[in-house]
């Protein structure tokens, strides 16, 4: 199930506060539910933030998805040019493509067959979540956080990836200030394939570098 | 040796990881709507360091009952309550008005 499917999804385009939302009909609401619905009211009321804004946000973040990365990461596989400019500046080279990924740098770490990336944040739950998404549950979990610094091998292979051990791994820690994805290793076999093929490749995890991008079928 | 807070779990042991995804709820993409909002050029009430360092000031106990968005909540309604963007009474009656009007539609707290 995608994010989009959700509960009460079509809700989100409705106007104004929100007196009654599914996600609170199906499983009861908590006291921090309450807290948020009504600073979002006490913002609009003092004319601090608008309805329209709070939609658009919300939309903003909905249209984020795996897919505009693995874009990113496909063109840089067939333009080499390209991606020399993504390892230089992601966020000027994902906006070559009309992708606005906000005012946070974001470093691609590139996946060669000496070297394995893996990006974590310790801290908290650091993403590079205009090009990918909203982070998996996962990602922000105490085990994830953790280990990856400590055992990153051990981590990958509890996702099925096994790295052999004359390949070396990067942990990256990202923090509110830079942002990492890491840029997987194009599949043998792909020689002739056009870049909306690739893309079908780049599965999210690959771009978090706990798996690697999925084998042509 | 150094003192660790409690956010601060990098290196630490812990178990397997959970293959866990999520389908945000409506209420929490809204959270992230309103940080968001709040944290542009022309309103800058709250900035990353400071929401997390409002989530680190939460306490061990509380960081580890509430789940991400409700932390994100906590965290941004001090720093706006900080900030003076809103009072503690004007809060606290607006959240009663939304649980009564939530209750009266029919609504029920976990």
């Amino acid at each position: 199930m995608s994010p989009h499917d959700g509960p009460g999804h079509d809700h989100e385009h409705d106007h104004g506060p929100h007196p009654y939302q599914p996600d609170i009909e199906d499983s009861g609401y908590t006291e921090r539910m309450v807290m948020a619905q009504a600073v979002e009211e006490l913002l609009i009321e003092k004319g601090i933030i608008t309805a329209d804004e709070m939609r658009a946000q919300v939309e903003l973040m909905d249209s984020r998805e795996p897919a505009l990365g693995a874009k990113v990461v496909a063109r840089a596989w067939a333009d080499p040019a390209f991606k020399q400019r993504l390892l230089e500046d992601v966020n000027k080279a994902a906006a070559e493509m009309d992708i606005d990924t906000g005012h946070i740098p974001i470093r691609a770490v590139e996946n060669t067959p000496d070297v394995h990336n893996v990006i974590v944040c310790t801290l908290c739950s650091c993403y590079p979540r205009l090009l990918i998404g909203l982070p998996p549950d996962w990602y922000k979990s105490r085990a994830y956080r953790s280990r990856t610094v400590r055992e990153p091998r051990v981590v990958l292979a509890e996702f099925g990836t096994e790295i052999a051990d004359d390949v070396e791994v990067r942990v990256h820690d990202s923090t509110a200030d830079l942002r990492y994805m890491v840029l997987p290793m194009r599949p043998a076999g792909t020689d002739d394939w056009d870049e909306d093929r690739l893309a079908e490749l780049v599965n999210r995890d690959s771009m978090i570098g706990v798996s690697l991008a999925s084998e042509p079928k | 040796m150094t003192i660790r807070r409690h956010h601060d779990m990098g290196g630490l042991d812990a178990g397997t990881v959970e293959p866990v995804e999520h389908d945000y709820a409506i209420w929490e993409k809204r959270v992230d709507a309103i940080v968001k909002l709040m944290s542009t050029e022309d309103r800058p009430y709250l900035s990353t360091d400071e929401l997390r360092r409002g989530i680190e000031e939460l306490g061990p106990g509380v960081y580890d009952e509430l789940n991400y968005y409700e932390r994100w909540i906590s965290s941004a309604t001090n720093l706006m309550l900080e900030k003076g963007v809103f009072s503690v009474k004007e809060l606290g009656r607006k959240m009663a008005d939304v649980e009564s009007r939530w209750q009266a539609a029919g609504a029920k707290p976990q």
